[in-house]
């Protein structure tokens, strides 16, 4: 037991290899590899169907891959159940225990242990009463979850988790099922606790904002394949595949060529994919160079920290730009007048790869 | 918002509310209200000592203390294997499943006469499973033993039936959190599985008891209906009936009536419990729950 | 050998093959001696002299006439509890009332009500010492002892059937659709007929299934009105027990089967209602 100040846990680092998982002729995953660093913080992100959260179940042991291998700090763990392997588990729906009250829930993984390992009831105790502090939910102690709020759900669940003091913590789209408020919220509350407690976290997730804003390190994935680990900046500055390009916020495609190194937008092009950020296009009344294109604008909603303007090509394709507040005083654009919009920063890709 | 959605139902533009519930309440009243009126007036005549003595008789202890302890014993035997079939048809594939699931629901459909001749026929000394029992020394007909044998095959599949769609509503989620806290698969049962069907196991055990309390017509063959020994209390009413002891009849009736209502009132009790209970908001009307065939 | 294998294998959460066989091998066990081998031993009994003197069991007049006694009280008793089942699940199921949870537990009662005193009720009601006896005796109209009697007793034990297994479904099904259908126009027996009804036909399909196996194997209610006249007032459980009695174990069990197959019929119909409602049910969840 770890006591008193010292609440950081003995984590490990995970490392995932060749991992793969059918569930009849569906491949969840798909050879997937992941090195996951001790006490770093890492999400899961992937729309539904990628296979997060048939990895993240495998790595906790509720369920066993078809090939491959889970090391925990080097060593094959594949031979352990679930309740060997000291993982803390938060599923998405919670799975609270609805029977116990918040204080039996969170003590329940010390108090199943069998005797020789087990606590003494004060250590239990005092434990239980260290995590509703960090949860700050001691006066709900005696609650049952019906009783509870969705946030407080998650935090009971949460500390929950911890109290076993896993080695690893495991969370199934830990805010999926919560308001929007409430959800930003506990994400600066999870990146707190995971700076406190430095255990190593993984986290699943289909919303890129979360991803991007708790994260340490982002795995992108895709069809049961892992499309890009990087740093949340690396992921959404640099994204190695269109499909990270395009998961992680709005994108403009753009066919086109490439001519002496720079790419010219060519409607016939085939081959290449450009594509370009809403914020990383001008917008003008003239024309500044060769990838200036003509539009018409459409729709502009102007209420928000950026000005979202919509505009149509003169060949039909629909373009989305943001520009500030104060371009858009200056410029005084209206509905339905002719522009012309020009990339300043475009991603090239060919075959799926990323040129430049 | 449940109060808004109230208001409006109440103020229903569906037709038809006078006229049924109007039928409802006088049918109800004709076939059930006013035969069981006539049981308390007619037992208000025999007078307060009569009824005493009447029901307190040693025959009819004797009669009480059979009925309730080997139905006891019965919903017992039930509580604990029934919960067991039921969690081998949720958890567990094998052939001939759902024939079996089928099945369950047997002692419902066949009737009591039925079942009462084909037990004795294979409890009996000379039949199938009454032979070599009797070889070992155990006899089954004619016994107290029979009758637990009758009762258990009636009440067998209350607790099957209350717990099974209980465990087919269980988040399978909550045994992996039990699991990957360290929870062995005994103790996930114990303090995971067992807490959340409990409910519904105690409300089937209460009716499967209910049952077996007033059943008649599968015990009497295989009784042998011995007076202090082998007479069941509602065997005790038609022996009443039969030597024309209307009061005697009467007087017992009415106390398996008042024990019948305790039983009911209990089991309503039990059932808001089982539903009142859990993440989910309480069902509206907990009473709502599906026929269970509970007769003899 | 038994093939083991959990419904749904995630390793974290399920028992040894040893332990799914043993429980398994249990349950099947259990079942078995409890259920398969009673229902087994009807026909084994009944056919344990050839088909031939399982044949001749139906050619005496007194079995022949619990046969038609039999089918008579359910034809009146089974309409009775359906027209009556289909009014309490339309009022109860439809509509918000003041002491709806009373009715619900008045009309479950004869459930609880051991079938015994079910039938005494009734003679104490309408027997020679009863409430109606002398004025009935006056009239020269006899119930109790007498087909009415047994016809009455069969809808008090059947009672609940019907209404017991349309009310789940019709309240669980909302009033939108008959809303609906009355702002299009529809009167209320329109409504009824071709909204509410074709939604709940399978659960009153099988109320009334219930309700008929029941009424045609009651026996402890109906034995203690009839009067076990043989010929006139036994039905075919009371003829099961005459036969048994006199030992006649072939004839006994030929009826017993008939009764037996009904069960079986009944379970079937149970069974095919519950698979269609999984596979409606299953593609939405």
């Amino acid at each position: 037991m770890a006591s008193g100040g010292d609440r950081k846990a003995v984590s490990v680092s995970i490392a995932v290899r060749n991992v793969t998982k059918t569930f009849g002729s569906f491949t969840a995953l798909d050879n997937v590899s992941l090195e996951i660093p001790q006490g770093s913080l890492v999400a899961l992100l992937g729309p539904s169907g990628s296979g997060k959260t048939t990895l993240l179940r495998i790595i906790a042991g509720l369920e066993s891959a078809d090939s491959g291998e889970v090391q925990f700090d080097g060593r094959d763990i594949g031979d352990r159940t679930a309740r060997e392997r000291r993982v803390g588990f938060v599923f998405q729906h919670y799975a609270l225990f609805r029977h116990m009250t918040v204080l039996e829930n969170i003590a329940f993984g010390l108090r199943v242990r069998p005797r020789r390992l087990r606590p003494s009831r004060a250590e239990i105790a005092a434990r239980v009463g260290q995590l509703l502090d960090l949860i700050q939910l001691r006066n709900q102690a005696g609650r049952y979850p019906a009783q509870l709020s969705g946030g407080q759900r998650q935090r009971v669940a949460l500390a929950r988790a911890l109290a076993v003091e896993p080695s690893v913590l495991l969370l199934d789209e830990p805010f999926g099922a919560l308001d929007a408020k409430v959800r930003q919220e506990l994400r600066r509350w999870l990146r707190e606790l995971h700076d406190e407690v430095g255990v190593t976290s993984v986290f699943v997730t289909h919303d890129q904002d979360e991803a991007l804003e708790v994260a340490d390190q982002i795995a992108v994935m895709n069809a049961g394949k892992i499309e890009q680990v990087g740093t949340p900046d690396e992921v959404y500055h640099n994204p190695a595949s269109s499909f990270v390009y395009n998961f992680l916020g709005n994108v403009n495609l753009f066919h086109g060529r490439v001519e002496d190194g720079t790419a010219r937008i060519d409607r016939e092009a085939t081959g290449h994919l450009l594509f370009v950020r809403p914020h990383a296009l001008e917008i003008g009344r003239a024309s500044v160079g060769p990838n200036s294109l003509r539009a018409r604008t459409t729709h502009i909603n102007a209420a928000g920290p950026v000005v979202k303007i919509e505009a149509l090509t003169e060949w039909g394709a629909r373009v989305q730009v943001e520009i500030s507040q104060d371009r858009f005083a200056a410029l005084g654009l209206r509905k339905d007048e002719e522009v012309f919009i020009t990339p300043r920063d475009l991603a090239i890709f060919t075959n799926d790869q990323r040129v430049s | 918002m449940p109060l808004f959605a109230a208001g409006l139902r109440r103020k229903s533009i569906i037709p038809g509310f006078g006229l049924t519930l109007g039928f409802t309440v006088c049918y109800l009243s004709l076939i059930v209200l006013l035969p069981l009126a006539a049981t308390f007036v007619e037992t208000s005549k025999i007078g307060w000592h009569e009824f005493w003595r009447i029901v307190t008789g040693p025959r009819a202890v004797a009669a009480y203390g059979l009925s309730f302890g080997a139905s006891l014993i019965a919903a017992g035997m039930n509580f604990f294997l029934g919960t067991l079939v039921a969690w081998v048809l949720v958890r567990y594939q094998f052939p001939f499943k759902r024939i079996l699931d089928s099945l369950v629901d047997l002692p419902f459909a066949l009737p009591t006469a039925v079942a009462g001749i084909a037990l004795t026929t294979i409890y009996a000394p000379n039949g199938l499973f009454g032979r070599p029992l009797a070889a070992l020394g155990i006899h089954v007909a004619f016994t107290r033993l029979g009758i637990v044998v009758a009762l258990t095959f009636i009440g067998l599949p209350f607790v099957v039936r209350t717990v099974q769609p209980v465990l087919e509503d269980l988040d399978r989620e909550l045994e992996e959190a039990a699991a990957s806290l360290g929870a062995t698969r005994w103790k996930t049962f114990t303090r995971v599985l067992y807490p959340a069907i409990a409910p519904a196991a105690i409300t089937g055990f209460a009716l499967a008891f209910a049952r077996g309390v007033g059943e008649y017509g599968s015990v009497i063959f295989i009784a042998g209906n011995m007076p202090m020994r082998t007479e069941i209390a509602p065997l005790l009413i038609v022996t009443k009936l039969e030597e024309y002891d209307y009061s005697g009849a009467t007087a017992i009736a009415t106390l398996m009536l008042l024990i019948s209502f305790v039983l009911l009132l209990g089991i309503n009790m039990l059932q808001r419990w089982s539903g009142g209970r859990g993440e989910r908001d309480a069902p509206e009307e907990p009473l709502l729950t599906p026929a269970m065939g509970l007769s003899g | 050998m038994v093939n083991a294998l959990p419904a749904s294998a995630a390793p974290a959460v399920s028992e040894s093959a040893f332990v799914r066989r043993l429980l398994i091998g249990t349950s099947v066990l259990f079942l078995g001696t409890f259920l398969l081998v009673p229902l087994g031993c009807v026909f084994a009994a009944a056919f344990a002299q050839g088909v031939a003197a399982y044949a001749a069991s139906f050619h005496d007049p007194d079995t022949l006439s619990a046969i038609r006694l039999t089918l008579l009280a359910a034809a009146i008793a089974v309409p009775c509890n359906l027209v009556f089942g289909v009014a309490a699940a339309w009022a109860i199921g439809k509509f918000e009332f003041f002491g709806k949870g009373f009715l619900i537990a008045l009309i479950d009662l004869p459930f609880s009500i051991s079938p015994v005193v079910a039938g005494l009720t009734y003679v104490l009601l309408f027997g020679s010492h009863g409430w109606f006896g002398p004025w009935l005796a006056a009239h020269n109209v006899q119930i109790i002892f007498a087909i009415p009697g047994i016809v009455l007793a069969t809808i008090f034990v059947t009672f609940p059937f019907v209404a017991r297994e349309l009310l789940p479904t019709i309240a669980a099904q909302g009033n939108d659709e008959e809303e609906a259908a009355l702002t299009l126009g529809a009167n209320g027996w329109q409504t009824f007929m071709r909204v509410t009804l074709p939604n709940v036909k399978w659960a009153l399909l099988y109320g009334v299934i219930l309700c008929n196996a029941r009424a045609m194997g009651e026996f402890g209610a109906v034995s203690v009105v009839s009067g076990h006249i043989r010929g006139l007032t036994n039905t075919m459980p009371l003829q099961i027990e005459v036969l048994y009695n006199d030992y006649q174990y072939v004839s006994a069990f030929a009826v017993a089967s008939l009764l037996a197959l009904l069960a079986l019929a009944t379970l079937v119909v149970k069974s095919v209602v519950e698979w269609r409602a999984a596979a409606i049910e299953r593609p939405s969840a």
